[in-house]
């Protein structure tokens, strides 16, 4: 992958004008962008995980669901529809105009949706819930013990959170943020369609314009030196407090019940996030997919469409899964340092913008498929054509690299909370790694497991650049048809597919909730695990 | 080692189930046209021919990928949106090509290529837009745009997009670059809001009154006057096309076209694809459809020119225009147009 990037790296006639004129004010966007992001996400994603986890109130149940939904949404399709909503022809401002009687943009001041605050509000209610999930998934095995102690010992609730479930949370916390921050680097439609000039952005319009892949190279490299930045801040917030909690299966704390004003802002609080990711994108993509689907009918290629998306996030899901076990694993049990560096290769696919992995990809899967193109010829006298871009395996492996960072990282996370003395015992009983990984991780890291599935089910069906270069003749998914009609200027054409991706990232919402249900929503007094190895302290530091 | 059990599984998880076997009788075409805007020509060649069209809808690294699939690549057609793209492929060596009378005939010398590496489809011209409450002229030069009067009155999409980009270029191709630059400078004075959206946006911000004047293509005003909606019928109507052109000179011009790709497995079909696509019946459907001009001359302009008037395309040459691509882009760049 990285060699990849390193051959369309060279050339240095273009960096002069890319360090003048391109670095300076797309570092500063990006910057701001992230930093917004951040803290957006952070803010909401650990506020509502803990709201749901540490308090009782109306409607927490659901509210702890749906909180996940902003997470099916495409980030450029909610822009799209933001702009839809606030622009100054849009139903809000046409409104405010009815109300006061303005006649013109000119008589009044209305924020601007296409602006790097627009970006940043856009980009933070769709990326939150890699923070909410990870986090609340780390809420919820918190051992018990450690929060009733500090209740009895007279915590007040926002102690209790400052001093023990946020610093317990933190490596989940690295995680979710590091997603959302590179979820949000790698972002192209959004931003540019918000007008804000990223790096992603300045890479994209370097290649496009300029025919100069180099140049991109070279905002890439830069942009790759961040993601190196964010990934380093992540291994030391998660590297610097590696608790693992008890083995256990925790004891959910018995949370609090809150009464009328409180409880009612607290569901206010989590509905607020849920409303604008979601709901308000959602309705009007069902406004738009029923008006259209009524008057012209659901077009055959949508079944087409659906059925290739669903197919290629499958199989992709199925690979990552594989690979970022083994990867995780081989990271815990070997615990080197080259191993520990060639995970964190695997995870740069993640980080990479996708358009630029996906060029980089082109050249090593054309190789391959020309190779086995001419071997079979050689060997057969027919030619086979070409079997990765033609079969959409190309999009398939695409798929792979790009999203097994998420996987890895997440898999990682949830193993590094089971209690290495298990492993420990399991090898002194003269267990073999891959029976110790079957055995023992694989069943404890299940939740995490499925969040990793989810994210990458749910990212693959999302994912547009890679699929829309890589992909065969006469396949379209959900989100390149989406594209196609944004491209024309008339996205509300594609309403129904951008509907039926929220809609088939639901699903696997739905069944990951089921999976990782955390132990306390199973009922309170579950029996510990068979070969569970108490840590008396609870904290037996790695 | 993982990275080849990662192809084997993901080839034999989807199967060759999309693999297009190679038969006669059908053409593979690699397009950067949006599908909708070119499905019914694929329909009507497929109904006049019984020829199957194969096609995926390819944006950016459309090139690229040719050129990596290099000599088992399936694309017959390439079709392209903006000249230098044309002019870049024929570069990249992923074009062959093509001495045909029937497409000499019908695409006008200055709209192909000299050795027939590639064909003009459909042209389009970059027009201004004005309201038609708050605007009197009726015609305007691009260089004016750059004019104090419009000062907060001027709305563009980024300076980066293609279709600004070729117009930047057409500007340097006439005035040269430093020139260029200073006009860039007194466009970006006078905008109303930082370069963002699309041309479609632009019209509507003109509509909100955001603005008065902007720069787009003509036929998103041509959608908008033809949609089922009758608010956005509505937007069309409040705007107005200016009669716009180079001082001196004509309007900015762009073309969509059509190559062979160099090893196209079927190149008899991808040539008779091409002469369709500059027949008579496909130009005229792609004017009614898309509000785009036909590239021959003896085709009636329909619904386009209804609406828009007949073209009157600058006399620069679309390949002197590409070269000065990179230049223009790097001015936007360097005046800080989009900031």
């Amino acid at each position: 992958m990285s060699l990849a990037l390193i051959a369309l790296g060279g050339d240095a006639s273009t960096l002069e004008h890319v360090a003048r004129n391109v670095l300076p004010d797309a570092m500063a966007q990006t910057a701001m962008l992230l930093a917004g992001v951040a803290v957006l996400v952070s803010v909401v994603g650990v506020g509502t995980a803990w709201l749901v986890t540490a308090y009782r109130f109306p409607g927490r149940g659901a509210l702890a669901m749906a909180l996940i939904l902003p997470l099916a949404m495409p980030a450029y399709i909610v822009a799209y529809v933001y702009v839809e909503i606030l622009e100054p022809l849009g139903p809000v401002q046409g409104g405010l105009r009815a109300l006061f009687g303005w006649r013109s943009r000119a008589d009044y001041w209305f924020p601007e949706i296409r602006s790097l605050p627009g970006a940043v509000l856009v980009l933070g209610f769709v990326l939150y819930p890699y923070v909410y999930m990870t986090a609340r998934a780390l809420f919820s095995v918190q051992s018990a013990n450690l929060i009733e102690v500090a209740r009895t010992l007279g915590a007040r609730p926002w102690e209790l959170f400052r001093a023990v479930a946020l610093p317990l949370a933190r490596p989940a916390l690295a995680l979710g943020l590091s997603l959302a921050l590179l979820e949000t680097l790698n972002d192209i439609g959004a931003s540019e369609y918000l007008g804000v000039r990223t790096l992603t952005v300045s890479i994209y319009t370097t290649w496009v314009n300029r025919n100069s892949l180099e140049g991109a190279a070279q905002i890439a490299c830069v942009m790759l030196a961040v993601v190196a930045v964010i990934l380093w801040l992540e291994r030391r917030a998660r590297g610097a407090r590696g608790f693992t909690a008890s083995v256990k299966r925790p004891r959910q704390a018995t949370p609090l019940a809150l009464s009328g004003g409180a409880g009612f802002a607290a569901a206010l609080a989590c509905a607020l996030p849920v409303v604008v990711g979601f709901a308000i994108p959602a309705a009007l993509l069902v406004r738009e997919a029923v008006s259209r689907t009524l008057r012209k009918g659901v077009p055959a290629e949508f079944w087409h469409a659906l059925g290739l998306t669903l197919a290629y996030a499958a199989a992709a899901t199925c690979l990552v899964l594989v690979l970022g076990a083994v990867v995780a694993a081989a990271v815990r049990m070997v615990r080197g340092r080259k191993v520990a560096a060639l995970a964190r290769v695997a995870s740069l696919g993640y980080a990479m913008p996708g358009t630029v992995l996906a060029v980089g990809l082109l050249t090593p899967l054309a190789t391959v498929d020309n190779a086995l193109a001419n071997a079979i010829r050689a060997m057969t006298g027919v030619s086979p054509g070409l079997i990765l871009t033609g079969s959409g395996a190309a999009v398939v492996v695409a798929y792979t690299v790009r999203f097994l960072g998420i996987a890895a990282g997440g898999i990682e996370s949830g193993m590094s909370r089971i209690s290495t003395h298990m492993d420990d015992a399991a090898r002194t009983l003269g267990r073999r790694p891959g029976e110790i990984l079957r055995l023992i991780h694989l069943p404890l890291a299940r939740p995490a497991l499925a969040s990793a599935a989810l994210l990458v089910f749910v990212d693959a069906m999302k994912e547009l650049p890679a699929t829309l270069l890589l992909r065969p003749l006469n396949a379209d998914t959900l989100a390149t048809a989406v594209y196609a009609q944004a491209a024309r200027g008339v996205f509300e054409d594609g309403a129904l597919a951008a509907l039926a991706i929220v809609l088939a990232g639901l699903a696997p919402v739905l069944l990951m909730l089921r999976l990782s249900a955390p132990g306390g929503q199973r009922g309170p007094a579950e029996p510990a695990e068979a070969f569970a190895l108490e840590d008396p302290s609870g904290l037996a530091p790695r | 080692m993982k990275l080849s059990k990662s192809f084997a599984l993901a080839a034999a998880a989807l199967g060759l189930a999309g693999a297009v076997p190679a038969m006669a009788a059908e053409v593979n075409v690699y397009t950067s046209r949006e599908p909708d805007l070119i499905k019914p020509v694929f329909e009507a060649f497929t109904k006049a021919t019984g020829v199957k069209v194969n096609a995926v809808f390819l944006q950016n690294g459309l090139e690229e990928r040719v050129r990596a699939e290099g000599q088992n690549s399936p694309a017959d057609v390439i079709v392209l949106v903006d000249a230098a793209r044309l002019v870049n492929a024929a570069d990249m060596g992923i074009t062959q090509n093509v001495s045909s009378p029937t497409l000499t005939a019908n695409v006008p010398a200055q709209l192909r290529d000299p050795n027939g590496a590639w064909f003009a489809t459909t042209l389009r011209s970059r027009v201004v837009y004005a309201s038609k409450e708050r605007v009197k002229q009726d015609a305007i030069t691009y260089e004016e745009l750059a004019d104090p009067k419009w000062k907060g009155r001027v709305c563009i999409r980024s300076g980066q997009h293609p279709y600004n980009v070729s117009l930047i270029a057409a500007m340097v191709t006439r005035h040269g670059a430093e020139k260029t630059a200073e006009w860039l400078k007194g466009v970006k004075a006078n905008l109303a809001k930082k370069p963002s959206g699309g041309d479609r946006e632009v019209a509507k911000d003109i509509l909100a009154g955001v603005c008065d004047i902007g720069v787009g293509n003509t036929y998103y005003v041509g959608l908008l006057r033809n949609d089922p909606d009758a608010g956005q019928r509505a937007w069309g109507e409040a705007v107005k096309v200016l009669d716009s052109s180079f001082a001196g000179g004509g309007a900015h011009v762009n073309i969509s076209g059509a190559a062979v790709a160099k090893y196209a497995p079927h190149k008899a079909e991808a040539v008779q694809f091409i002469e369709f696509m500059t027949s008579d019946a496909a130009q005229k459907l792609v004017a009614d459809v898309n509000y785009e001009y036909p590239v021959r001359a003896s085709v009636p302009d329909g619904n386009t020119e209804k609406l828009f008037g007949p073209i009157k395309p600058d006399s620069l040459s679309l390949a002197d225009i590409a070269r000065n691509r990179k230049t223009a882009s790097e001015l936007v760049d360097r005046v800080g147009f989009d900031n």
